[in-house]
């Protein structure tokens, strides 16, 4: 008998635990998508909660400093480490991403303080919603520059 | 040629290291001393090695060795000199050097101890400790050189370790630098406390396999290696709240915590560690539990290893992240051995491990700490879940989900509360048996305090549900905390009739594990304050004003007054500063200096917040943006932060606590004979 009281509570909080989890789980996740797939899917997915990844065009930042909103236009980078990869590197998929005219872009509308890492060939990883308008309105914006980082080789000295 | 010879120093490290876990394990097999002291000298020549090989490592930095790859990378000419030094730990081969040089300052510190009463234990020791190390330095061997050179060939300029043939070596004429977020002095010292943390978890971690593998599995690992869980656990936690500080201070979003996964990672081994420091005393006490801590320690060490790897590695996309690097699968691969022999061990000595007697009561102290490792594994359980969840929806339905800061909160925020709540009946449950009888005779003088003080801010300060609960948990666990203290001072004040301030001293003095661990447990309180207040009452507003002009905010009003721009060359920084006053109630406070500075060298800007800090809240002002000449102004986003320094506060005693619990206990007879020769000094030595 004694044993069973604490079978019990152990259960009871396992099951708690296992409830906490899949409640958040399915309450907060966001779909990770890239330009390309979010093009595909449409309108099916307006207003799910959404996190997209791309390499910001730098003459596309705009800062209305009255409002704080911020507009940029991200073009599309593959979304799995081995295929950036095969393209040599964030940093050059980012730039071959950006030099292309012909990759699916995206809008960003953002409000807040502009971001101290937002440049041209940034990686953005913005989260929020797609509008009705194709807009994506991001709640939060991550960003990444991978020549700030580490990179494996130095190609443009001297 | 120097850094030739660096790299020459670390392949020596390597061979000696290797040489010292074969002769520990040849020299023990044999029964040889002889051999087994050879692997132990052989292990304290490593910390040696490691200096001299870090020492050309801080030379070729320091005096811009830009040829070198590491250095080209890390530092640049206009960074100060402490900045070059400590950019040792600013990229992934040297951190990789570091984490090695620490765990040979540790396994030295270590084999230095007396060893008489544990003979059976040192090559055991000798063995986690080098293996440990040699895979650390294999990586910079193999992988990471942080010597590694530029040279120009055909196919253009490479790092390589030897001079390649028809080559000549490469000199940039300047260095990359380091990324000026990273130029503050939290970051100096973040990375290195925390890997302080992570290394010094190895050594408990080796005596636990020690104990495993010689089968001599009382508590004696545990005993000895319990103020280096401590320490490790100091350490652990002064970097995760250095980073928190730094992210508060430079990152300007107003927060100092933002689940991202590498923070995750740090904090994981966190979890287990504190864990793991509750349930031991659980074994202690009562002999039970014996395989979880095993468990537990195993875990730890091997979030460590996934710590130092997952903040190295790129994988996941943070702030955090480095480039990526080929040593991840290595990473992986030597976890999973090392988790998996460690495991064997437990099975092989499953019945070794027998519990010496048996949980009868729910509500008994050793109960509740069982409940407490329960919670911080569900906590590390969510925690990884978090991480790991993209990867596993990837493979299961073929679309990437991740989750992000809500999916934490809303997961850990009950298990929190609960952790809180078992805080404050805990320490008054007695070992082995307990009733809701005995329970509420000891629990409900503070609870009925604590209710008084919810009911007191419910109705002055806020109806929040989620706030109320939070600080109705928070008054219970200081009030029990405190009402524990003071009987324990005002019961020695009575039977040794010493003054109440005295006693108190005493009191934590004689049994500083307890009390330090009281203090822990108020610093925690303090530090929960500080964490509601932010978390649920954070308040922010924006504006666009021209000079004279002002922004309101939670009482608070803020004036721009000037901006100007100026730079400074050398350093290559173009600094633009806001003058603001400050005012609150129509009373003057004084000036606050929010500035933006701008790195040439990076193309990066800097923002960095003006803040005035009191215990009831932070105002934390932001320049976003500014038009120097037209009258339009500067643009400022204002936080209000209530009640975040007490987060700062609390941390701050949590070491307090530590040390305390860290520190022998003093030994009474001791006293007696040092009161009995030097009287007249006692009173302020004691």
């Amino acid at each position: 008998m004694k044993i069973n009281k604490f079978v019990i509570g152990g259960m009871l909080i396992l099951g708690a635990v296992v409830f906490l989890i899949w409640s958040a789980t399915a309450s907060t996740s966001e779909y990770f998508l890239t330009i390309d797939e979010l093009n595909a899917k449409g309108s099916s997915i307006v207003d799910k909660n959404l996190r997209v990844s791309g390499a910001v065009i730098g003459e596309t930042i705009q800062y209305d400093s009255q409002s704080l909103t911020l507009t940029f236009e991200v073009a599309h980078v593959a979304g799995d480490n081995a295929q950036l990869a095969t393209e040599g590197g964030l940093a050059e998929a980012l730039h071959q991403a950006v030099m292309d005219p012909s990759r699916e872009r995206m809008t960003v509308v953002y409000v807040g303080p502009l971001p101290d890492l937002l440049r041209h060939e940034a990686q953005a990883i913005v989260t929020g919603h797609l509008g009705a308008d194709g807009i994506f309105y991001a709640d939060e914006l991550l960003l990444k520059c991978p020549t700030k980082y580490e990179e494996a080789v130095p190609e443009q000295v001297g | 040629m120097i850094a030739d010879f660096g790299f020459g120093v670390l392949v020596v490290s390597f061979l000696v290291a290797l040489y010292s876990v074969l002769a520990a394990i040849y020299g023990e097999v044999k029964k040889s001393a002889a051999l087994v002291e050879s692997a132990r000298r052989a292990m304290l020549l490593t910390w040696p090695l490691l200096t001299l090989t870090a020492g050309i490592l801080i030379y070729l930095l320091v005096n811009n060795h830009f040829e070198v790859q590491f250095v080209y990378e890390v530092t640049s000419r206009s960074m100060p000199t402490y900045l070059k030094v400590t950019a040792w730990w600013g990229g992934q081969a040297g951190s990789l050097l570091f984490w090695s040089w620490l765990m040979s300052a540790f396994a030295s510190l270590v084999t230095l101890r007396k060893w008489d009463r544990d003979r059976e234990f040192l090559p055991w020791v000798i063995v986690v400790a080098c293996v440990t190390m040699a895979f650390f330095i294999g990586m910079n061997v193999f992988f990471e050189n942080p010597f590694a050179q530029l040279y120009q060939t055909f196919d253009g300029i490479n790092a390589f370790t030897f001079q390649p043939a028809d080559s000549i070596l490469f000199t940039p004429p300047d260095g990359r630098g380091l990324n000026p977020l990273l130029r503050h002095p939290g970051m100096v010292i973040h990375p290195p406390m925390l890997y302080l943390g992570f290394v010094s978890f190895v050594i408990p971690y080796a005596f636990a396999m020690a104990a495993l593998i010689t089968g001599r599995t009382d508590d004696r690992w545990i005993r000895i290696t319990r103020r280096w869980t401590l320490w490790a656990w100091l350490f652990l936690t002064f970097g995760l709240v250095l980073g928190g500080r730094w992210a508060y201070d430079v990152l300007g979003w107003g927060g100092y915590w933002g689940w991202d996964p590498v923070e995750i990672a740090a904090f994981m081994p966190w979890l287990t560690g504190t864990a793991f420091l509750h349930s031991v005393m659980i074994q202690e006490k009562r002999g039970m539990l014996k395989h979880w801590n095993m468990l537990l320690i195993i875990l730890t060490y091997s979030l460590v290893i996934f710590g130092t790897f997952l903040t190295r590695s790129g994988v996941l996309s943070s702030v955090h992240a480095f480039a990526q690097s080929a040593i991840g699968p290595l990473f992986f691969t030597f976890i999973g051995l090392t988790l998996i022999t460690s495991i064997a061990l437990i099975f092989y000595r499953w019945s070794a491990l027998k519990s010496e007697t048996q949980m009868t009561s729910l509500l008994s102290r050793e109960a509740l700490f069982l409940l407490n490792n329960l919670l911080f594994m569900s906590i590390l359980v969510v925690c990884f879940w978090g991480v790991i969840y993209p990867l596993i929806s990837e493979l299961f339905t073929g679309q990437k989900v991740t989750v992000g800061p809500p999916f934490y909160e809303r997961a850990t925020g009950p298990l929190w509360a609960a952790l809180l709540f078992l805080m404050g009946i805990a320490p008054l449950s007695a070992w082995g048996h307990s009733t809701v009888k005995t329970l509420g005779r000891a629990i409900w003088k503070p609870a009925f305090g604590a209710i008084i003080i919810t009911i007191a801010l419910y109705m002055y300060y806020t109806h929040n549900i989620y706030a109320i609960i939070g600080f109705f948990l928070v008054a219970l666990v200081l009030l029990v905390t405190l009402y524990e203290y003071w009987r324990g001072a005002y019961a020695r004040q009575r039977n040794q009739g010493e003054n109440i301030f005295v006693a108190f001293w005493n009191l934590t003095g004689r049994n500083r594990r307890r009390y330090g661990g009281y203090i822990i447990h108020l610093s925690i309180m303090l530090m929960a304050i500080g964490i509601l207040g932010i978390e649920l009452f954070q308040t922010e507003t924006q504006g666009t004003v021209s000079a004279g002009n002002s922004i309101d905010i939670a009482g608070y009003t803020v004036q721009y007054k000037e901006v100007a721009t100026w730079d400074d060359a050398p350093k290559g920084v173009s600094y633009t500063r806001a003058v603001v006053d400050i005012y609150k109630n129509g009373i003057y406070l004084g000036e606050l200096h929010p500035r933006k500075d701008y790195y040439f060298d990076s193309q990066q800007n800097m923002t960095i917040p003006g803040n005035r800090s009191t215990m009831k809240d932070d105002l934390y002002v932001l320049l976003v943006d500014w038009q120097p000449i037209s009258s339009e102004g500067a643009t400022f986003k204002i936080y209000v932060n209530p009640l975040v320094n007490w987060l700062w506060m609390g941390s701050l005693l949590f070491m307090v606590g530590i040390v305390i619990a860290a520190l022998p206990d003093k030994d009474p007879e001791h006293v007696v004979v040092r009161e009995g020769k030097r009287l007249p000094q006692t009173s302020a030595a004691d």
